[in-house]
């Protein structure tokens, strides 16, 4: 990763143009061509750098439901329980965290009723129990990190 | 939000095409107008369906290795005013008040710091502890030691 990259990473954070063309607007602005900005956008997402790119949607305000949930899985359960919980295309996130509450993941549907089967499937499935800890207020969120 | 816009939601939820004229790509893939197209994203970004559209970053490849998720039991009464503060700490990257289950988790002030070496990370955590001052009643850090899975928002 390069400054170029760096910079790609940095500005395509903070929002990205609706207009007919709009890698060459964001090219032009990075002093790059349209064809550089698509290569490394490519190579950066490939690599892992960026994780995704594209409409980053609220899930909340489409009427659905967002949580944050963790469980308790036995150390030697952990590659299993990991699949059972990931192949559940509901789960957004889901990370490795250092505590007895050692898996926490964050779940959207689209309706908070499926909120709920899903925890119970997961229950069912995994036959951990499922800590719920859904939002009660937000006061930030701002998902930027400087490359 | 309506079918249309749920078909494009669908589309998109893997990413934007990355073609020169993405949303004429993607207009083609659902049989829309181009201009209808970017119509609807632009009211969904208003409307704040979509939040933004951009990159989302992989902190452990940025060298951002000491994600913690700092957890803090504070009174319910000011729990408002002290998310707010420290929502505005500018390392701050999220900040709720979520539920305790106690008596096993008294934590209800969730706030997530983002540090390249464990020093800034503990810096970070000292200083959203010196806003809280006492009325923080206990703290935890859960360092998150693997992203098992990172794809945003799908539907089935």
């Amino acid at each position: 990763m390069d400054d170029i990259d760096r910079n790609i990473i940095n500005t395509l954070q903070a929002g990205f143009p609706i207009c007919d063309a709009p890698y060459f607007q964001v090219a032009e602005s990075l002093n790059i061509s349209e064809t550089e900005l698509l290569a490394r956008l490519k190579a950066l997402l490939a690599k892992g750098f960026l994780t995704r790119f594209g409409p980053l949607y609220n899930a909340e305000q489409m009427g659905g439901a967002l949580t944050l949930a963790a469980i308790k899985v036995p150390a030697e359960r952990f590659e299993e329980v990991t699949d059972i919980i990931n192949a559940f295309p509901e789960v957004a996130h889901n990370y490795a965290r250092s505590h007895e509450l050692n898996m926490w993941f964050v779940l959207a549907t689209e309706t908070p009723a499926q909120q709920q089967q899903t925890i119970s499937a997961i229950e069912g499935q995994t036959g951990l129990a499922v800590y719920n800890m859904p939002k009660l207020k937000e006061y930030f969120v701002n998902l930027k990190l400087e490359a | 939000m309506d079918a249309t816009d749920r078909r494009i939601m669908h589309a998109t939820q893997a990413g934007l095409p990355l073609t020169p004229e993405p949303y004429q790509t993607l207009a083609g893939q659902l049989n829309l107008s181009t201009a209808e197209v970017m119509r609807r994203l632009m009211a969904m970004q208003d409307s704040g369906i979509i939040r933004r559209i951009g990159a989302v970053p992989n902190h452990y490849k940025l060298g951002y290795r000491f994600n913690g998720m700092t957890v803090w039991d504070v009174p319910d009464g000011q729990i408002d005013e002290l998310g707010r503060q420290v929502g505005q700490l500018p390392f701050v990257s999220h900040c709720y008040h979520r539920p305790r289950h106690l008596p096993e988790w008294p934590y209800n002030l969730f706030a997530m710091v983002h540090g390249k070496t464990q020093a800034e990370a503990d810096r970070q955590i000292r200083q959203i502890a010196d806003v809280l001052g006492n009325q923080c009643h206990g703290n935890e850090v859960l360092y998150s030691t693997k992203i098992l899975k990172k794809t945003g928002f799908r539907s089935r």
